[in-house]
């Protein structure tokens, strides 16, 4: 098993989500984040004193799979989250050592 | 000369500040129903209208209006700048002349920021400011003309109390021009666009509600027994609006909603405005009743028409506003204002016809108009954001600010504080230092 935890852009969520069902991605969470890479922040005007903000809004998917089906996962996400400017954000591949469905007790795959 | 009559004065002081209340009131209501992201551009187009509508009004618009009428179309400039509009009562009247175009001032005000709605989340800033500008001469004025100073509908003998056709019926059609000229949010009927704060949309319901009793009741002009009556029927239009709005999702959605009482409120509020003073209290019952359960029948249509009237300008004003001019002709009555006509329900066919001629006038004008406005504005300077700016919300695309600084992350560091720093807008990647 591993988990797939992709930093993307915000407006680009529901692309991911329809992409990932479409392969047969039954559940994943996700999180409001903001953050830093290349991308920079952005600029705010309060009478006139003006702020860098330098955190970027991002959105942050977690998603439990077999390993068999990593490429496939990685590749539609990349496809899905892509606008090829700079931002487009990031994934990061784990090992997962097991996973309990807490209502009935199975474990590893199953609990997927 | 009239004679000045200090009641009544005092009374559309308190009148002219009530309405004026109802825009930054509208600012709530739009605000609320928007993400959050446009959140400030949105409460901007309504609280801006204070300045655009107040100049263009002083200078121009007020003497169009109300002036010397010419053909029965428009006033002439001759009172340009409020040249002879000062503290004496006009003939007929007992209040300043300079108090009756201040009471005045806040209907245009309010009237295109009404329009806003139906471009919310998408438009340029600039192009809203010429837009909204060239409206207010090129359509308000006039049609304001017609009915109130002295036009053709008002020789006609067509009632409107306090602003059914100039102000809602002409707003909501522009409205409608403007959803389909400008074109769908970005993500229109595939993605959700939840309201983002309802508590400040009721919030802004209940100022608008608190504000129409200035808007309808000082319509009558004076403090007497017709303001009276107009505020009375108001506020029972008003509650019966939202009861009826919340009974028609009971039933047709299982379960009644806060939005949907706040938006019947106004539903209710829309329809009374042009029946005001002239229907009673049990005429009143029906017509906030009925525009309550029709616009919440008209909202939905939108996504069935494919047109992105974003906050339901159209579905709320426009219907609301047909409503309550048609049921003018029918529950009108002179045992109300001797001043005004009989409705069909006392036998008075004409007045019905000449109520169905004004809503056609008004929506067919107004209609014509704003398109070739917007066409115009839309050929010379454009009239939507880019498709970043969308994406990335107005707030920050054209304001540079943000609506809620919620959470310790993005406070940021302070970089300049002279005002005439260059500014950029949207998301401009700008190396920045580090942020210690």
């Amino acid at each position: 098993m591993k988990k797939i935890e992709a930093i993307i852009k915000p407006f680009k969520l529901d692309d991911v989500k329809n992409a990932l069902s479409g392969i047969g991605i039954q559940g994943l969470t996700v999180s409001e984040v903001q953050g830093f890479g290349r991308q920079k922040g952005h600029t705010e005007v309060y009478r006139g004193a003006e702020y860098k903000v330098d955190f970027v809004p991002k959105t942050k998917l977690e998603i439990l799979v077999d390993d068999g089906m990593v490429s496939q996962v990685v590749d539609t996400l990349t496809e899905a989250a892509k606008t090829g400017k700079i931002g487009d954000g990031k994934i990061f591949i784990y090992p997962v050592d097991d996973a309990i469905r807490i209502r009935t007790g199975e474990r590893g795959v199953d609990a997927l | 000369m009239g004679t000045l009559d200090t009641g009544d004065t005092a009374w559309m002081l308190i009148s002219t500040a009530l309405v004026m209340f109802m825009t930054p009131g509208l600012a709530l209501f739009y605000g609320g129903l928007v993400r959050s992201k446009n959140v400030l551009s949105t409460i901007m187009h309504s609280f801006i209208m204070l300045g655009i509508g107040t100049i263009v009004w002083v200078l121009v618009g007020y003497s169009l209006a109300f002036g010397p009428d010419k053909f029965g179309l428009i006033g002439d400039l001759s009172m340009f700048g409020l040249k002879g509009v000062g503290m004496a009562p006009a003939e007929g009247s007992t209040i300043p002349e300079i108090l009756f175009m201040a009471f005045q001032m806040m209907f245009a005000i309010i009237t295109p920021a009404l329009i806003t709605g139906a471009f919310a989340e998408r438009m340029k800033f600039s192009s809203y400011a010429v837009f909204m500008v060239a409206w207010l001469v090129l359509v308000y004025s006039p049609v304001a003309h017609w009915v109130w100073g002295g036009g053709w509908i008002m020789q006609l003998g067509a009632l409107d109390f306090a602003g059914g056709t100039v102000v809602h019926i002409n707003a909501a059609v522009a409205a409608l021009v403007a959803a389909i000229v400008i074109g769908k949010r970005k993500g229109f009927g595939k993605e959700a666009m939840h309201p983002h704060n309802l508590p400040m949309t009721i919030l802004g319901a209940a100022i608008l509600w608190f504000g129409w009793f200035g808007f309808n009741a000082g319509s009558a002009l004076a403090a007497n027994g017709l303001a009276a009556i107009a505020f009375v029927v108001t506020h029972i239009a008003t509650a019966m609006g939202a009861l009826g709005w919340i009974l028609a999702e009971k039933l047709k959605t299982g379960k009644p909603t806060t939005l949907g009482a706040a938006s019947g409120a106004v539903a209710g509020l829309v329809a009374i405005t042009p029946a005001a003073g002239f229907v009673g209290p049990i005429a009143s019952i029906a017509i906030g009743f009925i525009a309550g359960i029709l616009c919440y029948l008209a909202v939905g249509l939108k996504f069935k028409l494919g047109y992105d009237d974003s906050l339901d300008v159209v579905g709320v004003h426009g219907v609301g506003g047909i409503v309550g001019a048609i049921l003018t002709g029918v529950f009108a009555t002179v045992a109300i204002n001797e001043a005004g006509a009989n409705g069909l329900l006392y036998g008075g066919m004409d007045l019905f016809v000449k109520q169905l001629i004004a809503i056609g006038a008004t929506i067919g004008y107004s209609f014509i108009m704003s398109f070739i406005i917007l066409k115009a504005i839309k050929a010379v300077m454009g009239l939507r954001v880019s498709e970043e700016e969308e994406i990335n919300g107005l707030d920050l695309s054209l304001h540079s600010e943000n609506g809620y600084a919620l959470g310790g992350f993005s406070s940021g560091t302070l970089e300049h504080t002279v005002a005439a720093t260059q500014t950029a807008p949207s998301f401009a990647v700008k190396t920045a230092p580090a942020s210690e």
